[in-house]
């Protein structure tokens, strides 16, 4: 990666709250986040069960609506009205815990069934292009099984290629690993480590503290709805802060 | 020697009574082929019935998804014309459904033959509007339990790849919903089968007018409606019997 890869900003996000009422009064599931993600950066975000990631990652594409706070990605305004989001969403893939591929639709259909309706994709090139990925993730084989006939860790794989089939400037990963039996675990990292070297920009909220060492360019560390310590992962792992990190640190080092 | 004359007594008795059947069963059913009153009146249940499911599906799809859609979205919707329009169309459903499972089969066919299509002469298409608009409301909530039944993360994934609501409902919601409430639906045919047994009450002449047909011109009532009685029961039967094979293919197909 080049500098000035590294200091293209692709998402920022300014002074984001989003808030629940419930009987009991006001939750802050995220408490005035702000930060960026660069193109081509594999942004880590650790923290304890509760604690906002996956709301944090799912406002990224606004499957949450956040209560106050602008995302800008790619220079737009995804929080405003006239933003078409539909657009923005085919240039941000997202996987999520329980791979929710598509039980009624093969593994190619899964795959092409967004680049050929929202792409206008020929079958013929979607179908290349899925088979090609597949390839990538050792499953080319798998192209006509159905999702029920797959290991936790096969669905996961296809999930991620799914989400390629729409070329996505930035992928979203909501603890793509937590569903797995631990056989399975490395194989769908072996996966997003090899995207992050071909330089794919990724937000990943995980409890794979080895990866997030490995792979991560930047690591958040979210409490309470809040980003409280930031930085590498030596800064992170090595070197903690907050008195909070550190022992979150001690129980899931 | 008296019980070999009450045995042949007995058997005579019997003969006779058999006799006399042969006799009902020739004037009710083979006499002027009165069996084709059964016949074409079957024929005619099956055809509303059939008419009816496939307009009640099309009014279900639409009632439920107009439901199930102001459910899930209009807290996250912004002001505007769409959210208007999605309340309105809300609340016309709403109406509909009230009004058609509040108030009986047998009067809403007469409120459309008499009152609504007073001026039209086609009475097997007013029975399959009025059928099919009743079934139509009971559809919804069958279709309304399958969407519901769909796993949120399906219609997450669907978002995100960029589709929006309309097509991720289309493309990934409503297919797995109908495939899994298709038994139900299956059941719902077996339901206006015999709900369409009224539509006697508007001079159509479907099975259950055919037998009574026939019992007003033999005076007897016993075969011809025990007859009619039998064909819905074997119809029910053999329908409720691939219901229930149907059920067992999908269940397998799950795995
Ligand atoms: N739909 C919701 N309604 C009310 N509270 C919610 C809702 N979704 C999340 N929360 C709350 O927001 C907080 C953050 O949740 P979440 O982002 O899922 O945390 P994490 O992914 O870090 O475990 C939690 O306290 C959770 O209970
Ligand atoms: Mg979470």
């Amino acid at each position: 990666m080049s500098a000035d890869m590294n200091n293209d900003i692709i998402i920022s996000v300014e002074g984001l709250s989003k808030h629940y009422k419930n009987k009991a009064g006001v939750i802050y599931a995220l408490d005035d986040i702000t930060t960026d993600i660069r193109r081509g950066e594999v942004l880590v975000i650790i923290g304890p069960s509760g604690s906002g990631k996956s709301t944090f990652l799912r406002s990224l594409n606004l499957l949450e609506r956040p209560t106050e706070g602008t995302i800008t990605f790619e220079g737009v305004d995804i929080t405003s009205p006239e933003s078409d989001i539909n657009k923005l969403r085919q240039k941000m893939g997202m996987v999520f815990q329980h791979f929710n591929l598509f039980p009624h639709l093969t593994i190619l259909d899964n795959m092409t069934l967004a680049p050929r309706k929202l792409l206008k994709m020929s079958d013929y090139d979607a179908t290349q292009k899925a088979l090609e990925l597949l390839e990538r993730v050792g499953l080319q084989d798998r192209a006509d099984a159905y999702p029920s006939q797959l290991s936790g860790g096969q669905k996961q794989r296809i999930a991620i290629v799914r989400a390629l089939c729409m070329s996505p400037d930035v992928l979203l990963f909501d603890e793509p690993t937590s569903a797995l039996d631990p056989e399975m675990v490395g194989e769908v990292l072996d996966v997003m480590k090899s995207l992050a070297k071909s330089g794919m920009t990724m937000a990943v909220v995980t409890h794979e503290m080895g990866f997030a060492k490995e792979v991560g360019s930047r690591v958040i560390f979210m409490d309470e709805g809040k980003i409280i310590e930031e930085g590498t992962p030596s800064e992170i792992f090595d070197n903690p802060q907050n008195e909070r990190l550190q022992s979150f640190l001690a129980k899931v080092l | 020697m008296y019980s070999f004359i009450l045995a042949n007594r007995v058997l005579l008795g019997i003969g006779s009574w058999f006799a006399d059947k042969k006799d009902e069963f020739y004037m009710n059913f083979i006499k002027e082929d009165r069996y084709m009153y059964l016949v074409n009146g079957l024929w005619m249940t099956l055809r509303i019935t059939f008419f009816a499911v496939l307009l009640g599906i099309v009014l279900g799809v639409i009632a439920a998804i107009v439901r199930s859609t102001h459910d899930k979205t209009i807290n996250e919707m912004r002001p505007g014309f769409g959210k208007c329009l999605l309340i309105f169309f809300n609340a016309i459903v709403k109406l509909y459904l009230t009004v058609i499972r509040g108030t009986p089969v047998v009067v809403q066919l007469m409120i459309m033959y008499y009152i609504i299509f007073a001026s039209s002469t086609n009475a097997m298409m007013v029975a399959i509007l009025a059928f099919g608009i009743n079934s139509g409301a009971y559809v919804a909530e069958i279709i309304r339990s399958g969407i519901m039944s769909i796993d949120n993360g399906q219609f997450e994934a669907g978002r995100s790849l960029g589709f929006n609501y309309i097509q991720t409902m289309y493309y990934i919601v409503i297919p797995q919903a109908l495939k899994n409430v298709l038994p139900a639906l299956a059941n719902e045919f077996i339901v206006l089968i015999k709900e369409t047994s009224v539509s006697g009450y508007v001079g159509i002449m479907d099975l259950t007018r055919g037998g009574d047909v026939i019992r007003s011109r033999t005076f007897v009532a016993f075969m011809p409606l025990i007859a009619v009685a039998l064909i819905y029961l074997i119809i029910v039967v053999i329908f409720s019997k691939l219901v229930t094979v149907m059920e067992r293919r999908l269940r397998n197909s799950e795995r």
